[in-house]
C-alpha cells in the first residue's frame, strides 16, 4: 500500500501543479488580454479612482473634477463647458475622452510615464500618480471675445499669435456643454443621446474638425503664389488680365460681384481691395498649377497629419486640376476646402514675413506639484514666402480694410490686414454662403509682427445679405481687440 | 562537552526523540504574526489606518492558536508540527480576505461570524484530539457513520434550494451545509470497508481481457455506495460535493488494492455520471459551455459573467498583486467571499500569493500521506491517505473551477472560504491528522525497534 499512497499522493501534486500552471497562465501570459477587456471595469476605475489634472487657460483651470461617491470615484467637471468645448473636447466616464482630453489623456489620468518618479519602483509598488496638468496657450479674453461675436449663428474661429503659432482663440458655435455627459447617470446619457441627435452638430469642432470652401479669403494665397512666382512683381502695375476672363477651355466667364471689376488689365492692389474674381483667377492659371499647390500647402493644405496635437481635418487643394478648375480654386471654388485654423495659419504666414509657425495648442505639460514635464517650442513649419513678397500681401491685407470690402474689421490705433470671403455653396449654390474673414492686426506705428491673426467662419447665417465684410470681420476684430488690448497692458 | 556516559549517568535519557513541538510554536507565531500583518493592511490600503480591532483579533487567533499547541502538547506529543500552523496561517488568511471582501460590501460582518466559527472548529479540534486517544476506535462506528452521513446529506432535499442548490439546512438565522460534515463520515467508512475487504478486492474475481473484475459480492456495495451519493448529489444539484466524493472514493480504492483496473472502472462511472448528468441537467450543461467559453458572455454584449469576471480579477493580479485590498474582485458579484474567495487572493496577491498558498496546500496534503504511509494499520493508513486526498481533490475542484481549467462546480476552499461548516470540518480532518500522525511518528516501544 505504501507504493500505490506514494503514487496516490504524486496524484495530488499534479492537480495542484495544474493549478499553479493555469494560475501563472492567466496571471502572466493571457493578463493584457482580460485587463484590455472592454467588459473588464478595472481601468476604469482606476483611470477615475482619483481627480484627474485639469486643462489650464491663462494659469487658470477650465476644467475640474467632483467626488461621485460612486464606483468611479471622481468625474469631470467644466465650469465654463461650453466656452472652451472646442479647446478641451469631453472626458465622459461612458463615452471615453476626445480631443485634448484623449491625446493628453496620459498626464491628465497620472498614467503617462513621465509623471513617474523611479518608474521600476512605481511599477512594481503599482503607484498610481496625481494627474499632470495642461497649460493650453489660450488667451482668455480672445475665446470670450470669439464665442460672444459668434452668438447664436453657426461658425467657428481660429486665432494665432503669429510669430510662435500659439493657437489664442478657437472657438466654434453652437457649443455644448461636456460636463452634462460626463458621469454614468441616466441624466448624462440623456444628455448624450440629445446631442447626438441635435441636427446642428453642437459636439462637431467646426475650428479644427470641419472644412469650407474658403471662398475669397483664399485670393491672398493666390496673390502670395503669383508675387513669389514672379508673375506679379507690382502690387500697382498693370497685371494684363482680362475682362471678362472667360475659364480656359470653356465659354463660361469668371463673374465679379461688384461692377467696379468689370474693366481688363486692373493691378493687383485694386483687384484685392474689391475681391475681382477675374483677376485673381487669371492669376492663379498664369502662376500654374505647381506654384499654385506648393504655395497651398506651405500654409498647411493638403496635410493629414496637422496635430496641434489634436489632430485638424486635412484642408484641400487639389493637385490635379485642368486650367478653368484652377482659375476656380485660385478664387477659393471648386474643390478647395480649408479648416479656420488652416485659413488663420494663412494670415498669420502673411503677417509674419512669410514664415509660417506649425500651430499649437499647449504651451507645456507639468506635474501636478507645477514641475515641468515639457514644453514646447515654436516650430517652423514652412517658409512660404520672402519678407519682401511678405511685405508686399500685407500691404493688399491693409488696403482691404482701410478702402476694400473689409472696413469693418478697422480698430482705432491699430494696422489691420485683411480679406472677406462669401463662398458659394450647396446645388447650384443654392445653400446660403460661407461668410469668411482672415485678417492680422498690430498697434498702429509698430514694426514687430501682428500678435495676432484670426481666421472667421459663418456658415447658414439667417441673415439676408450674407457677406464676410458686414457678418465675419466684426466678429475677428473684437478678437484682434481683445488680443491687442492683453498686449498694451 | 559532557559524554553520553556523563549524561546517562545523572540520570537523563541518552536520546530523547525530537517531537518537533518547540517548532510548532516558533511556526504558529509565524502563522499569526502574518495574518495580523495581512489585517493590518487591509486597514491601513482601504481606510488609511489599523482597523481599530487589530489587537482583539490577533489574540483571538493566537489564543485559539495556543489552546490547540498546548492540547497537542499534551495529548500529542509526536504529532507533525506543520499540521496546525499550517491550519492556523490558511484560517488567518481566509479571515483577512473576508474582512477585506467585508469591507467593500457595506453592512456586511462575514469575518466576525467567521472568527466564531473557527473558534468551534479548533473547539472540534481540541476534543478530537483528547477524547480521540486511538483512531481504530472509528472502525466500529464506520457502518453506522456511513447511514449518519447518507441522512445528513439526503437531509438538504427538504429545505428549499440556494443558488440552484439544496445542500443547505436552514434553522432561523443558522444555515448549515450537511454535506461538508459527511465528507469526513465517508473517508471513515471507505476506509473501514476497504481495510476489511482490500485482499477480496485486490486478489479475486474474473478476469476480462488485461482487467481482473472483482466480485460481485465485493463489488456490489461499492456500486451501491456510490449510485447512493451521486444520485443525492444529483438531486441537490451539488456537482462540487459530487467530483469531490467520487474522487475520493477512486483514489482509497486503487490505494488500498494496487488495482489499475479500479481507476478504469472508476473513469468510466465518471464519465457515465457527467454525461447523464450534463443531459439530465440545464444547469450543468450551462456550466461546461461557461468553461469553454468564459468570454461568450462578453461576446455577446450582456457583460462578463462569474467566470470571466474571476479571470479579470486573476488577470489584474498579475505576478505581485495588487496588494490587500486594493484589487476590485468584488466584481464577481454574490459568491465573491464563497466559492470565488480565491480570485480576491489572486488579484491582491498575485501569482506569487497564488504560489504560496498552492504550497501551503500541498504540504498539507504532503503530510497528510506522509502519516499514512508511515502508519502500518491499513485503517489509519487508508483514513489519513483519505483525508488528505479530501483536501487535495476539494483544492483542485475549487481552483481550476475558478480558474477555468475545469467547470465551475462550487465547493468551499479549505480553511479560506466563508462558511462555517466548511471550517469546523476542516478542523475536524486537522484533528483526525494530528492523531494520526502522532502514532505515525511515535517512537516504537523499547524492544520492538
Amino acid at each position: 500500500m505504501s507504493t500505490t499512497g506514494r503514487r496516490a499522493g504524486l496524484f495530488c501534486l499534479v492537480l495542484i501543479l495544474l493549478l499553479a500552471a493555469q494560475a501563472t497562465r492567466i496571471q502572466v501570459f493571457q493578463a493584457k488580454g482580460y485587463d484590455n477587456n472592454p467588459a473588464n471595469q478595472r481601468k476604469t476605475i482606476q483611470r477615475y479612482a482619483q481627480p484627474r489634472g485639469d486643462i489650464l487657460v491663462g494659469g487658470d483651470p477650465v476644467t475640474g473634477s467632483a467626488a461621485t461617491g460612486g464606483r468611479y470615484a471622481y468625474k469631470r467637471t467644466y465650469p465654463d463647458g461650453p466656452l472652451y468645448a472646442a479647446v478641451t473636447g469631453f472626458s465622459s466616464q461612458t463615452y471615453g475622452n476626445t480631443q485634448l482630453e484623449g491625446v493628453e489623456d496620459g498626464i491628465l489620468s497620472g498614467t503617462d510615464n513621465r509623471l513617474a518618479g523611479w518608474a521600476l519602483w512605481d511599477e512594481i509598488s503599482r503607484k498610481q500618480h496625481p494627474g499632470g496638468d495642461v497649460h493650453t496657450t489660450i488667451d482668455k479674453a480672445a475665446q470670450q471675445a470669439a464665442v460672444q461675436g459668434l452668438g447664436n449663428q453657426k461658425g467657428a474661429v481660429a486665432a494665432i499669435e503669429p510669430s510662435t503659432g500659439r493657437i489664442l482663440a478657437l472657438a466654434s458655435t453652437p457649443s455644448y456643454d461636456p460636463g452634462s455627459f460626463a458621469g454614468t447617470s441616466t441624466a448624462d446619457q440623456h444628455a448624450w443621446t440629445e446631442l447626438q441627435a441635435d441636427s446642428d452638430q453642437p459636439m462637431l469642432n467646426r475650428a479644427l474638425r470641419q472644412t469650407y470652401p474658403p471662398g475669397s479669403t483664399f485670393k491672398v494665397v493666390t496673390a502670395a503664389a503669383a508675387l513669389a512666382g514672379g508673375t506679379v512683381t507690382d502690387i500697382n502695375a498693370p497685371t494684363g488680365a482680362p475682362y471678362p476672363y472667360v475659364l480656359p477651355g470653356t465659354t463660361t466667364p469668371l463673374v465679379n460681384d461688384t461692377s467696379a471689376c468689370n474693366q481688363p488689365n486692373l493691378d493687383l492692389d485694386t483687384a484685392m481691395t474689391l475681391s475681382c474674381n477675374n483677376v485673381l483667377g487669371y492669376l492663379g492659371v498664369q502662376t500654374g498649377l505647381d506654384k499654385m499647390v506648393a504655395m497651398a500647402q506651405d500654409f498647411g493644405f493638403n496635410d493629414p497629419k496637422l496635430d496641434i496635437p489634436v489632430r485638424a481635418a486635412r484642408s484641400n487643394f487639389d493637385t490635379r486640376m485642368d486650367q478653368s478648375q484652377l482659375a476656380l480654386s485660385s478664387i477659393g471654388q471648386f474643390d478647395t476646402a480649408a479648416t479656420p485654423l488652416v485659413m488663420a495659419m494663412v494670415a498669420a504666414g502673411v503677417a509674419d514675413n512669410g514664415t509660417v509657425m506649425y500651430p499649437q495648442l499647449v504651451d507645456k505639460l507639468t506635474k501636478s506639484d507645477g514641475s515641468t514635464v515639457q514644453l514646447m517650442r515654436p516650430k517652423v513649419y514652412q517658409q512660404a514666402m520672402s519678407p519682401s513678397v511678405a511685405g508686399q500681401v500685407q500691404q493688399l491685407m491693409t488696403d482691404v480694410v482701410q478702402n476694400g470690402t473689409g472696413t469693418s474689421a478697422q480698430l482705432p490705433g491699430a494696422v489691420v490686414g485683411g480679406k472677406t470671403g462669401t463662398a458659394q455653396h450647396g446645388v447650384d449654390n443654392s445653400g446660403t454662403p460661407y461668410a469668411w474673414f482672415i485678417s492680422w492686426a498690430k498697434p498702429a506705428g509698430s514694426a514687430a509682427v501682428p500678435p495676432v491673426a484670426v481666421a472667421v467662419v459663418i456658415a447658414d447665417s439667417d441673415a439676408t445679405d450674407v457677406t464676410g465684410g458686414r457678418l465675419a470681420a466684426p466678429i475677428a476684430r473684437s478678437v484682434m481687440q481683445a488680443v491687442l488690448a492683453g498686449k498694451s497692458q | 562537552m559532557a559524554t553520553p556516559a556523563a549524561v546517562a549517568a545523572r540520570g537523563e535519557p541518552a536520546y530523547r526523540p525530537r517531537t518537533g513541538r518547540n517548532i510548532e510554536l516558533a511556526l504558529l507565531l509565524c502563522a499569526v504574526a502574518i495574518a495580523v500583518f495581512g489585517y493590518v493592511e487591509v486597514g491601513i490600503n482601504i481606510d488609511d489606518r489599523v482597523p481599530p480591532d487589530a489587537a482583539e483579533y490577533g489574540a483571538a487567533l493566537g489564543g485559539l492558536a495556543l489552546v490547540a499547541h498546548g492540547v497537542i502538547r499534551w495529548r500529542a506529543r509526536y504529532a507533525d508540527p506543520l499540521l496546525l500552523p499550517i491550519a492556523v496561517l490558511l484560517n488567518g488568511i481566509g479571515l483577512v480576505v473576508i474582512y477585506r471582501l467585508d469591507r467593500a460590501t457595506p453592512g456586511s460582518h462575514a469575518a466576525p461570524t467567521q472568527l466564531l466559527w473557527s473558534a468551534l472548529g479548533v473547539g472540534l479540534c481540541v476534543a478530537v484530539i483528547v477524547l480521540l486517544r486511538d483512531h481504530r476506535v472509528l472502525r466500529r462506528y464506520a457502518y453506522s457513520g456511513a447511514l449518519v452521513a447518507l441522512v445528513l446529506l439526503v437531509a438538504p432535499i427538504f429545505f428549499p434550494a440556494v443558488y440552484g442548490s439544496r445542500i443547505w439546512i436552514t434553522v432561523g438565522p443558522f444555515s448549515i451545509q450537511p454535506g461538508e460534515f459527511a465528507k469526513i463520515l465517508l473517508v471513515i467508512f471507505f476506509a473501514a470497508y476497504l481495510a476489511a475487504h482490500r485482499d477480496a478486492l485486490a486478489l479475486t474475481g474474473r478476469r476480462i481481457w488485461r482487467f481482473t473484475l472483482p466480485p460481485g459480492r465485493v463489488l456490489g456495495p461499492v456500486l451501491l455506495v456510490w449510485a447512493a451519493f451521486i444520485g443525492v448529489l444529483v438531486l441537490e444539484t451539488d456537482l462540487g460535493m459530487s467530483l469531490l466524493y467520487f474522487g475520493i472514493f477512486v483514489v482509497m480504492l486503487y490505494v488500498a488494492t494496487a488495482r489499475t483496473s479500479w481507476i478504469v472502472i472508476g473513469l468510466v462511472l465518471a464519465a457515465a455520471g457527467v454525461v447523464l448528468v450534463g443531459w439530465l441537467s440545464p444547469h450543468v450543461h450551462a456550466r461546461v459551455d461557461q468553461w469553454l467559453h468564459p468570454l461568450a458572455s462578453v461576446e455577446a454584449g450582456q457583460g462578463a459573467n462569474q467566470i470571466a469576471q474571476s479571470l479579470f480579477a486573476f488577470a489584474w493580479g498579475g505576478v505581485l498583486g495588487t496588494g490587500l485590498g486594493l484589487g476590485h474582485s468584488i466584481l464577481i458579484g454574490f459568491a465573491a467571499k464563497s466559492d470565488f474567495i480565491l480570485a480576491t487572493i489572486g488579484e491582491e496577491l498575485g501569482l506569487v500569493g497564488m504560489v504560496a498558498l498552492l504550497l501551503l496546500y500541498l504540504l498539507l496534503v504532503s503530510r497528510g500521506y506522509r502519516a499514512g504511509i508511515a502508519l502500518r494499520d491499513p485503517f489509519g493508513r487508508l483514513l489519513a491517505i483519505g483525508l488528505a486526498t479530501i483536501v487535495g481533490l476539494q483544492v483542485f475542484v475549487v481552483a481550476g473551477g475558478v480558474l477555468d481549467l475545469i467547470p465551475l462546480t462550487g465547493a468551499t476552499l479549505p480553511f479560506i472560504a466563508q462558511g462555517g461548516s466548511s471550517v469546523v470540518t476542516n478542523w475536524i480532518i486537522v484533528a483526525l491528522l494530528v492523531r494520526l500522525s502522532d502514532l505515525a511518528r511515535r517512537p516504537l516501544p523499547e524492544g520492538e525497534a
